[in-house]
């Protein structure tokens, strides 16, 4: 039985390493269109740096010093050695490494992204049971109308509304500055993530603070992504709950909940942690608006400020990252399914 | 005439005799004034509808019928002609479309209608079991097959928690799964086609009820392994004096394993006979064509036919009250009047106007 789990360890191992080897062409093709996506970009960096009473000169002076002038194979070459000895380059708005400030940044859009899924799965995979389980009721059109709402309107303008209401006109909501009040000093770092930190940190004031500001860009996200969730979930349960081994549960006589929990939910779940994949993408594409909006210091407001900037390095690292976490997430859920799925265990 | 005809029969009917001392069968004789006559299942005029895009189609139209103790009954009929959907409503797991519009049902001394469903969730499973085509597709992909008869242990028994492993293997032992010990952690699509049959049997027969239905066991099945699931379900329905109904669309089939079959087309029951009987006297032309299209016995392959036409849609609201009639070379003006099932002895019935 031990000799079975150790190779089962080891297989499993394996598998992680083989999928992250698979990986590295994706994140070579990443790096190479987003190094001349930067570079068709409008805009010219030196010119902005230079400032706008620059000569002539002093621009080219400028377009020297950041290694512009070289050929684009040339700079490409540069910024792939510089890669691989992991450095993203320096941001030229801040004059800071990006791989520091990425690192920075990177938790407050964790937490705010990982907060929304969570709280997005809460809502919409009882929601898409309910529906399924009563089709043509009250709440399976509930389902309908919020999956409609949810997709068809764009992030930033529900965060504008929500900020509105609930700040604004309520004020029921802390003001849309950021992860944390003024007033309160961040938790003692362990995770990075404030709402983890603050309950290490068993400050339960802190703790209100924090959740009050990450609730509205947390909804904001959410919403946007309920309805994916919920429409797969009342499919994928409306398959099952009509497939032959549920019928094979009722006919022995287990309970209800047992043949919609036990039964129904556990397979109508794999095509759900599959869509939650997708959706954690969109939701990493659609924080960036989000953080803006919410002047929320995670890695998407400082991508967006840099892209403005024409600040090529900063946009470079972002894109980088979020491939990157692609290809993890991924994983995860590959592993994920192994978990839930017996079948996925054995096609390794 | 019909139990000298199969060995399974004759010890069939003693085993029957003994049901009454099983424990859980003494619901069934509460009433002194009717001993052993009762029949173990007696349906009386099932109807149901299923609301389909196209209108309400009258699945069942009327359908009575009854099975004794220990009895194998076959229950015969094409696709769609009704065969499935009448004991998923006995069971209660129609689905959300369907409705039973009228009749009655008794189970023992359970009326499998008028009962709440926690009432007959409680049944199933337990005293009335039901194994289906497809196996593999009828085991939860993602459970372990000792885990899913320790579910059906779980419901119905009062197996203590440390006891439950042992008696899912047992399960699976009287159903002559090789290595039951291994074949417990074993998922549905580990096993093949044959061994899934054997744990849905094992699950079916893992509380003893008085009454297995088996629809098409064997469908989807090599031919050998049909022969072993069929001489299974025989013999465990001998041993445990089990009453049996085989619905299949193979007339072959049922006659080979049952005591008595019944004939049905478009959601009627048009004939119902002892099985020597029905071959050597078919009396509803739909029988009696049904026969020649079956590959059975002396009859040459050049000898088979087919019947003609097909099920008539039953969503139509101008159906005829025979749904033979549309179909049938021997149609009679009598054949618009209302339907008569006639009593022609020897327990054979024959829903026909102008029997054969």
């Amino acid at each position: 039985m031990n000799a079975q789990r150790l190779a089962a360890v080891r297989a499993g191992a394996g598998f992680v390493l083989r999928r992250l080897a698979a990986a590295l062409p994706n994140l070579l093709g990443v790096v190479v269109v987003t190094f001349l996506l930067t570079r068709a970009l409008p805009g010219d960096p030196a010119a902005y740096f230079a400032g706008p009473a620059a000569s002539r000169e002093a621009i080219e002076e400028v377009r020297r010093a950041l290694g512009l002038d070289q050929g684009i194979a040339t700079q490409f070459g540069f910024y792939l050695r510089d890669l691989v000895q992991g450095d993203l380059g320096n941001s030229i708005s801040t004059g800071r490494p990006v791989a520091t400030e990425l690192i920075e940044r990177l938790p407050a859009s964790l937490e705010l992204t990982l907060i929304a899924l969570l709280l997005a799965t809460l809502i919409a995979v009882p929601l898409g049971v309910l529906a399924a389980t009563r089709p043509g009721s009250v709440v399976d059109h509930l389902c309908r109308v919020i999956a409609t709402v949810g997709v068809s309107l764009p992030t930033f303008f529900t965060g504008l509304l929500l900020a509105y209401v609930f700040y604004f006109l309520l004020g029921w909501a802390p003001p849309p500055t950021g992860r944390l009040d003024p007033a309160f000093s961040p938790p003692q770092t362990v995770t990075g993530f404030y709402l983890i930190d603050a309950l290490f940190a068993l400050d339960g004031e802190l703790l209100a603070a924090v959740a009050g500001q990450i609730a509205l860009p947390a909804i904001t996200l959410a919403l946007f992504v309920i309805a994916p969730i919920s429409r797969m979930t009342r499919a994928s349960m409306l398959g099952v709950l009509s497939s032959d081994f549920v019928r094979t549960a009722r006919a022995v006589g287990l309970s209800r909940t047992r043949v919609l929990y036990v039964y129904a939910l556990r397979n109508a779940l794999l095509p759900v942690v599959t869509t939650l994949g997708m959706v954690f993408s969109f939701l990493l594409g659609s924080s960036i608006l989000v953080e803006k909006v919410f002047a929320w210091p995670g890695v998407g407001s400082y991508a967006l400020e840099a892209l403005v900037a024409s600040d090529y390095a900063p946009v470079q690292g972002f894109v980088l990252v979020l491939a990157a976490l692609y290809v993890l997430l991924n994983l995860v859920i590959d592993l994920a399914y192994g978990v839930v799925d017996p079948r996925a265990r054995f096609e390794g | 005439m019909n139990a000298a005809q199969s060995p399974v029969t004759s010890e069939g009917a003693a085993a029957a005799a003994m049901v009454p001392s099983r424990q859980h069968a003494h619901r069934a004789t509460t009433d002194p004034a009717t001993p052993a006559r009762v029949p173990l299942l007696d349906v009386r005029d099932l109807h149901v509808q299923f609301q389909t895009r196209t209108g309400v189609a009258r699945v069942l139209d009327g359908v009575s019928l009854h099975v004794d103790r220990g009895e194998t009954l076959g229950i015969v009929g094409e696709s769609g002609s009704g065969k499935s959907v009448f004991f998923l409503a006995l069971l209660g797991i129609l689905e959300a479309n369907a409705r039973i519009t009228s009749g009655s049902a008794r189970f023992g001394g359970f009326d499998l209608l008028g009962s709440s469903e926690a009432e007959r969730s409680s049944v199933r499973g337990r005293e009335l079991a039901m194994v289906f085509q497809n196996p593999r597709a009828a085991l939860n992909p993602i459970r372990r097959v000792g885990q899913q008869i320790e579910d059906v242990l779980l419901r119905h028994t009062a197996t203590p928690r440390h006891a439950l492993q042992a008696r899912a293997v047992d399960a699976l032992r009287r159903v002559q799964i090789a290595d039951p010990e291994a074949r417990y952690h074993a998922y549905p699509f580990e096993l093949s086609g044959g061994q899934c049959q054997r744990v849905m049997i094992a699950m079916a027969l893992a509380c003893e009820p008085a009454l297995l239905i088996a629809d098409e066991p064997t469908t989807g099945l090599d031919v050998t392994t049909q022969a072993a699931i069929m001489a299974l379900i025989a013999r465990i329905a001998r041993e445990n004096g089990m009453a049996t109904i085989l619905v299949t669309h193979d007339l072959g089939l049922a006659g080979e394993h049952c005591d008595r079959i019944a004939v049905m087309h478009a959601g009627h029951l048009v004939e119902m006979a002892p099985a020597a009987e029905l071959f050597a006297r078919p009396r509803h032309p739909y029988t009696a064509r049904l026969l020649a299209s079956t590959p059975y016995g002396a009859l040459s392959i050049d000898a088979l036919t087919s019947v003609p036409g097909q099920l008539p849609d039953l969503t139509r609201t101008d159906l005829p009250p025979c749904r033979f009639s549309e179909r049938c070379d021997r149609v009679l003006p009598a054949c618009a009047g209302p339907r008569v099932m006639q009593d022609t002895g020897e327990g054979h019935h024959v829903a026909c106007h102008n029997p054969c």
